[in-house]
This record gives structure tokens, C-alpha cells and sequence, in this order.
């Protein structure tokens, strides 16, 4: 069965855009907000929330990516160990709103394990959570502040979040078990 | 991976990049202020050394603690070791006691793999006889990578008494794995007699070999060494072999001086060549930490298999 587009090229633009006004509503401004978004694919939506902002506002804000691997709560259960990537914030924290930036929200294990990580890094003066896509059946109670599409699904179906910066081209396409990519 | 650590032999060039990618986020982790991750909450690592080695052993400790596992340090002195017990019932100590790794530094060549036969967990080679110290060389090519951008073609010669030295066995293997040019220098008596199976070059005259360099590596010269007659005198080694302020002006700009340390300042480097900037002994030791996280993650981070099983 072929999979379901759930968001194309321009639906992802307009849900960046409202993402990017709605931070700026809520935060009153582009003031003390930094961008941070969780590898791989938060952080390049993170910069593209950034470029919206800076386009709307005239404001560039900070933006970091943070990898959250040492900090899973599957070390030990996974055969091998995950992957690492990179984490680099270049900006203090301290007393900042940053607003983690993720592809797609489920359990909620990924945020659960970005928020250990980032106050390793500092005590921001709050943090809030922006996704593209919330596709539900979460494990920990948590919630997104700014989210792009609410998209009913079933666990076992596969949410899949292409993005032109690594994939060459912009969709959300929701997959059926086993189904081809 | 391999779930030892044994030799260079253990690693393919894909797992070495893997390694030092690995490392690379170690080394973020190194600079923040709170130098600690969550990653092996719960597994134990032993320290055995069996040799005494301050620097690899600290080195060791520090990486496993900011990856948030338990350290037992198990040296030799004071202990059960001293009063005569064996490899085999120190390892099935520690095999009871749930070690998820061993670190072992032993005099003799081969010790960790035997170590293998009695734990489940696995052995990591800090350092065995004339036989390997896979560690230090991981950290050494961390280090040259970080500073050239590349190991391939990088041309790159080890100085001293190779004949007795693991470090430069690990190096010349791991180097060779990941297509670097190296170079082996020395006295004749110095330098193993199977050399040009490594698939390195092999040279006797130091300062024909500085101008071609990216890498200056020296090894320690060990005194006892001379007594053995492998050289006539330690002020001969250091006129005919040293890195001295002379010779140091032959290397390329932009070449580095290495050394895994501890350095004897005056015989295979003058001290104010071994205080140059090129000189990056200190950046080593800190990558040493980053490269040692990186391996402990790889080897503990996946199923925990093994622990407990026998419970």
C-alpha cells in the first residue's frame, strides 16, 4: 500500500510560518527566545523557524541542535549502541525560553530525554516544545506548545518526516507496518 | 564491533571512524560545564592494572565515570593480587561481583586475552607486554585527524625503541588500517626484525626522514634499555635520535611532535621542543579521555546480555 501524504511542500511552509507567529505571540517577542532543536531534522526546523522569525520580526534568534542519545532510557535494552550525533550550543541558556524543536511527537521519550540533556546545559528560564507533527499515543505526560498537524495514527503505522535539507525534498507521509519507503 | 578490545586487529577502518566520530560528541561533552552523561548509569567498569600506569588508569576512570558507570580501581599493590592470587581467580572475583567491563594493563603480552576465557563482560587492552595499547593508539589518530582533517596519505613517523614498544605496534597497525605512510626510526637493534610485514618503511637516519613529515611521534626511551645494550649510552641515543632544537627546524610547517608520555625531556625530545606549540602531548591526554568514553559507550551501550546471567 502506498503511503499517505499527510503534509506536502507548501503545508509544511504555512505550519513554519504559524509556528514562528505563534512563538512570537505567546513570548511577546523575539526577546530571550532561543531555538533548539533535537537531531536529526528538529535542528533543521529549527532554522527554518528561525528564518521565519527573523522575516517576520527582524529578529535572529540563537539556534543549537542537541543530540539526546547519552541521555535514552533504552541504553542497554537496544542489540547495539545508537548512534551519537552532534550537540552544539553555542549560547548560554541561563535564563533564556528556548523552544526545543522535534520532527515528530509520540511517546514522548525523545523529549523526556532532551530535557535531562538540556539542563545538563543550564537552567533555561522556561522551555517549550514545538513539533511539525503530534501523532499521539504518548508514554509520558507531556505535551506540545506549537504543534504543525495533529495526525490521528495507529501505534504499529510509521510517521515519516522528509525534509529537502537531508532528504531532498519536503513531505509527511504516513506509512503502513512493513510498507516500502 | 568486536565485544573486545584486545589488539588493533579487533577494528576495522569502518569501526576506527566509528570510533572517532563517537568521540567527537565525547569531546563537546568535555567542555560543558557539567561533564557528565547519563549514558551507562548502572554498569559496572574494573580497572585492573597489574602494571603501574597512572595516566591510563586516571584516563580510564574518568571516562567511565562521566559516562555515569561505577569504577572499582583493582591495582596490585595491597591487594589480593599481592598476596598471590591468581589472574584466573581475580577474574572470576570480578565476573562474580557483576563487571560489565575490565580494563587490564598486564606485563605480559596476552594477558587480556586470556582474561576473556573468565569474564563475561568485556576486555578492554589498556596496555599488554610488548603487545598492544589499542587505546592510545585510537587517541593518537583522534588527535592527528582533529589537527590534519585527514588520515589518509598522512605521512607520519615513530621514533625510538619500537621493538618493545606496544604503543608503536597499536600505532603503525591502526595508521596502516586507515592508509596513512608511516615510518618506523631507530637504532637498527631497536627496530623488530618482522617490520616490513606492517607494511611500513623503515629508516635508521633520522634527519632524512623529519622534512617529509606531518606527524613526529616519539616513544619513551627506556633506561633499563641501555643496560640490556640495546644502545650504548642514553647522551648517544639522545645525539643520534633526539628531537633536539636543531633537528625540530627540519619538520614542515605546520608537521606536529607527539608523545604518549610520560616524556623524558633531554633524551627523545629537548625540553623547549617538547613546550613548542606543535608540541601537542597535552592535547593527547584530552582527547585520551573522549576516544576511552567513545569505546566504553560502543561496548556497553547496547543489550546488557551478558550481566547477571549467571544469577
Amino acid at each position: 500500500m502506498s503511503p499517505a501524504t499527510i503534509l506536502d511542500e507548501a503545508e509544511i511552509r504555512r505550519a513554519v510560518t504559524r509556528i514562528a507567529h505563534e512563538v512570537l505571540e505567546r513570548n511577546h517577542g523575539a526577546g530571550g527566545v532561543a531555538l533548539v532543536g533535537i537531531a536529526a531534522r528538529g535542528d533543521d526546523l529549527a532554522r527554518r523557524l528561525a528564518l521565519e522569525i527573523e522575516r517576520i520580526e527582524g529578529a535572529s534568534l540563537p539556534v543549537g541542535v542537541l543530540d539526546i542519545t547519552f541521555y535514552r532510557d533504552d541504553i542497554g535494552i537496544r542489540a547495539e549502541a545508537p548512534e551519537v550525533h552532534e550537540t552544539r550550543i553555542d549560547f548560554d541558556i541561563n535564563d533564556r525560553t528556548v523552544v526545543l524543536v522535534d520532527d515528530v511527537l509520540f511517546t514522548g521519550r525523545t523529549i523526556r530525554a532532551a530535557l535531562d540533556a538540556l539542563v545538563d546545559l543550564g537552567r533555561p528560564r522556561a522551555i517549550q516544545l514545538a513539533v511539525l507533527v503530534d501523532r499521539g499515543h504518548r508514554e509520558l505526560p507531556i505535551r506540545a506548545d506549537y504543534v504543525g498537524k495533529n495526525v490521528p495514527t495507529r501505534t504499529d503505522e510509521q510517521v515519516r518526516v522528509c525534509l529537502k535539507e537531508v532528504d531532498g525534498e519536503d513531505a509527511v507521509v504516513v506509512e503502513e507496518p512493513g510498507g516500502s519507503a | 564491533m568486536n565485544k573486545h578490545l584486545l589488539s588493533i586487529h579487533d577494528v576495522s577502518a569502518d569501526d576506527i571512524v566509528r570510533i572517532l566520530d563517537t568521540a567527537e560528541s565525547f569531546r563537546e561533552v568535555g567542555t560543558r560545564v557539567i561533564k557528565k552523561v547519563p549514558a551507562l548509569r548502572g554498569r559496572t567498569v574494573v580497572n585492573l592494572f597489574y602494571e603501574n600506569s597512572t595516566r591510563t588508569r586516571i584516563s580510564f576512570e574518568l571516562a567511565a565515570k562521566r559516562l555515569s558507570a561505577d569504577v572499582i580501581n583493582f591495582t596490585t599493590s595491597g591487594t589480593s593480587v599481592a598476596k598471590g592470587e591468581s589472574l584466573k581467580d581475580t577474574a572470576l572475583t570480578l565476573q562474580a561481583m557483576g563487571a560489565d567491563a575490565v580494563v587490564i594493563r598486564h606485563s605480559s603480552s596476552g594477558a587480556p586475552l586470556t582474561l576473556t576465557k573468565w569474564v563475561r563482560g568485556s576486555v578492554l587492552n589498556a596496555g599488554d607486554g610488548t603487545h598492544e595499547h589499542p587505546t592510545q593508539a585510537l587517541l593518537d589518530l583522534y588527535t592527528m585527524r582533529d589537527r590534519v582533517g585527514r588520515l589518509e596519505g598522512l605521512r607520519v613517523a615513530i621514533i625510538g625503541d619500537v621493538l618493545h614498544s606496544r604503543v608503536a605496534r597499536s600505532l603503525s597497525f591502526a595508521l596502516v588500517k586507515m592508509g596513512a605512510d608511516v615510518t618506523l626510526v631507530g637504532p637498527p637493534t631497536l627496530i623488530p626484525p618482522d617490520a616490513a610485514s606492517w607494511g611500513v618503511a623503515v629508516s635508521y637516519d633520522v634527519e632524512e626522514v623529519l622534512p617529509k613529515l606531518d606527524v613526529c611521534y616519539l616513544l619513551r626511551v627506556q633506561r633499563e634499555r641501555q643496560r640490556q645494550q640495546y644502545f650504548p649510552s642514553v647522551r648517544e641515543y639522545a645525539r643520534l635520535f633526539g628531537l633536539t632544537r636543531d633537528r625540530v627546524g627540519l619538520l614542515p610547517e605546520g608537521s606536529m611532535i607527539m608523545h604518549p608520555g610520560p616524556m623524558n625531556r633531554g633524551v627523545e625530545i629537548d625540553s623547549d621542543v617538547a613546550d613548542l606549540p606543535q608540541a601537542v602531548m597535552e592535547e593527547q591526554v584530552t582527547n585520551g579521555i573522549a576516544i576511552r568514553m567513545s569505546l566504553l559507550y560502543l561496548l556497553l551501550g547496547g543489550r546488557a546480555e551478558e550481566v547477571g546471567a549467571d544469577a
